[in-house]
């Protein structure tokens, strides 16, 4: 029990340290294998899951993460980055000592949160909502600091990873809806990507700047 | 009763002595493996005794502008790098002055030792020295933090910040998978690279670069004054690669109550483990090149983000395990 608990807190543990590697990363490229690094971790986090509490249904999802999350989604944009031919770097609104200070400010908020909140839950469960709610904040918080669109697509699949590993620790979601919120993402997905080509073409840039410039008559 | 404290007594003694003397040798093995590494002969492995000795002969040139601080400090960074180098323990966790190995003490004397240096580049007033005291206070102000948060994980994981206590937690304790301990680590390994000014902070072997650090700072310096901020770096660089031996991985360290040949089999098992992290470092520095100093502060707070993360995620399991 000690060991299997130990195991999923060391996987729910590098899923937060790829998340700021997500904030810290400054190259598309690598900023997308950093989120294909968080996505195998957590398919193997709902392995683990899967396989120590005899949940098979849990399975599944890792294979849906992996796949989807871990593989498609990330060659995918790979893709599209290469065919937009933008450049390398990512445009930030603040620097990354300033997001990873506010990264940081947001895990403590989520351990204190869920530390007063879920009182009455077991330690393994309340510790990995703590951990997943850190992931949803940092998700959040890559969406706001970084402007380019492909990293907005990163950071909102982010969150998602950190939903699903809160529904694996809290031993809820049944396979239903799991299935739908898979392709629900991917379905996000193809209109991100769509509505990236759309932006590119009007502009000749994924900066999301460019949109408040469009508003021209504003004073 | 006194033949056991004079045992003590040599004992604590040979610990002192012991880093005093494998320092250069663990700077030789580094230099070595780069120079292999890159397909060059390099010099011997005895390299750094012959340049201390060669310095130490030499004839000291001070400047018209310096101060007696700038002529003091060799001598005090020199004492305090020792102290702190001979307090981490090394090959036995029961020795005599074990109790004052505290990590905070630690953390204390190289920052003394680090103002002093800082001071002591300002004191001509040359540019260069200028230049590099202010960039070693900016890693600092970054590094340091992260080593107290470093030393505040091991403290709650074992509930002491005695590093002699810690190596035998950890020695005691059956090996478990700990996130926490495996983040502190990376910290402590990032900070040691910006402290002991490695690649990819600063680059040890150039003079000529107007990115350099340590090296800046020391510039002034010659003869035997250089003799010894020299070996206070070397000495710096063994306590580091000790500390982390120490701290994670203690195994073969003589246990508080162990006698001569405890020790004598700690003292070998010290000895490979600070070479081959000597050697690791070559390696290291070989295969990485150095960063823009603008990109320092990133590269440094990432060690914060790890330990403070390290010590979020301990408190956290400690408070699940209860």
């Amino acid at each position: 029990m000690r060991f299997a608990y130990e195991i999923s807190h060391l996987l729910a543990g590098v899923m937060l340290v790829t998340s700021f590697a997500l904030l810290y990363q400054q190259r598309i490229a690598s900023v997308l294998m950093a989120f294909a690094a968080q996505s195998i971790t957590l398919s193997l986090a709902v392995a683990w899951a899967a396989w120590s509490e005899h949940r098979p249904d849990l399975f599944i999802t890792a294979a849906i993460a992996f796949t989807l999350k871990g593989v498609v989604i990330p060659v995918a944009l790979h893709r599209t980055v290469t065919r937009l031919g933008v450049h390398r770097e990512v445009e930030k609104v603040v620097g990354v000592g300033m997001a990873l200070i506010v990264g940081l400010a947001l895990s403590g908020l989520s351990q204190a949160l869920v530390v007063k909140l879920a009182k009455a839950m077991p330690g393994l469960a309340r510790e990995e909502l703590a951990l997943a709610m850190a992931i949803v904040l940092l998700g959040f918080l890559m969406m706001i600091v970084r402007r380019n669109a492909v990293t907005q697509i990163v950071g909102f699949m982010s969150m998602e990873n950190g939903l699903i590993l809160a529904a694996t620790g809290a031993r809820g979601m049944p396979l239903v809806v799991e299935v739908s919120v898979a392709f629900s993402v991917l379905i996000a997905l193809f209109v991100f990507a769509v509505f990236v080509f759309r932006i590119r073409e009007r502009f000749d840039t994924i900066d999301i700047e460019a949109l408040d410039r469009m508003r021209g008559d504003r004073q | 009763m006194i033949g056991d404290l004079l045992v003590q007594l040599l004992a604590q003694g040979t610990q002192m002595f012991m880093v005093l003397l494998i320092a250069p040798l663990a700077v030789g093995v580094t230099r070595r493996v780069k120079a292999r590494l890159t397909r060059r002969r390099g010099a011997p492995l005895l390299q750094g005794y012959r340049d201390l000795a060669k310095l130490l002969r030499k004839e000291s040139v001070l400047a018209e502008s310096a101060s007696w601080l700038f002529r003091c400090a060799p001598y005090l960074i020199f004492a305090l790098t020792w102290v702190a180098a001979a307090l981490v323990p090394s090959f036995a966790s029961g020795l005599m002055f074990n109790w004052a190995a505290d990590v905070v003490a630690l953390v204390a004397l190289l920052g003394a030792a680090r103002a002093l240096l800082a001071l002591a580049g300002m004191d001509v007033g040359t540019s260069f020295g200028g230049i590099g005291s202010s960039r070693e206070m900016m890693i600092a102000t970054l590094a340091e933090p992260a080593m107290m948060l470093i030393v505040l994980t091991l403290a709650i994981a074992a509930g002491t910040t005695r590093l002699a206590g810690v190596a035998d937690f950890f020695i005691a304790e059956p090996l478990a998978v700990r996130v926490s301990l495996a983040l502190s680590l990376a910290a402590l390994v990032i900070v040691a690279l910006a402290e002991n000014a490695r690649i990819p902070v600063d680059n040890p072997v150039t003079h000529l670069e107007l990115t350099m650090v340590h090296e800046a700072m020391i510039l002034e310096y010659s003869g035997r004054h250089l003799a010894l901020v020299e070996a206070a770096s070397m000495l710096k660089l063994t306590l580091y690669l000790s500390l982390l031996i120490c701290l994670f991985a203690p195994f073969g360290m003589a246990p508080a109550a162990a006698g001569p040949v405890g020790w004598a089999i700690g003292l070998a098992a010290w000895t490979a483990k600070l070479l081959a992290g000597a050697a690791l470092l070559g390696v290291w520095e070989v295969s990485t090149a150095k960063m823009r100093v603008f990109r320092l502060p990133d590269f440094v707070g990432i060690a914060f983000v790890f330990a403070f993360i390290a010590i979020l995620l301990a408190y956290l399991s400690r408070g699940a395990a209860v």
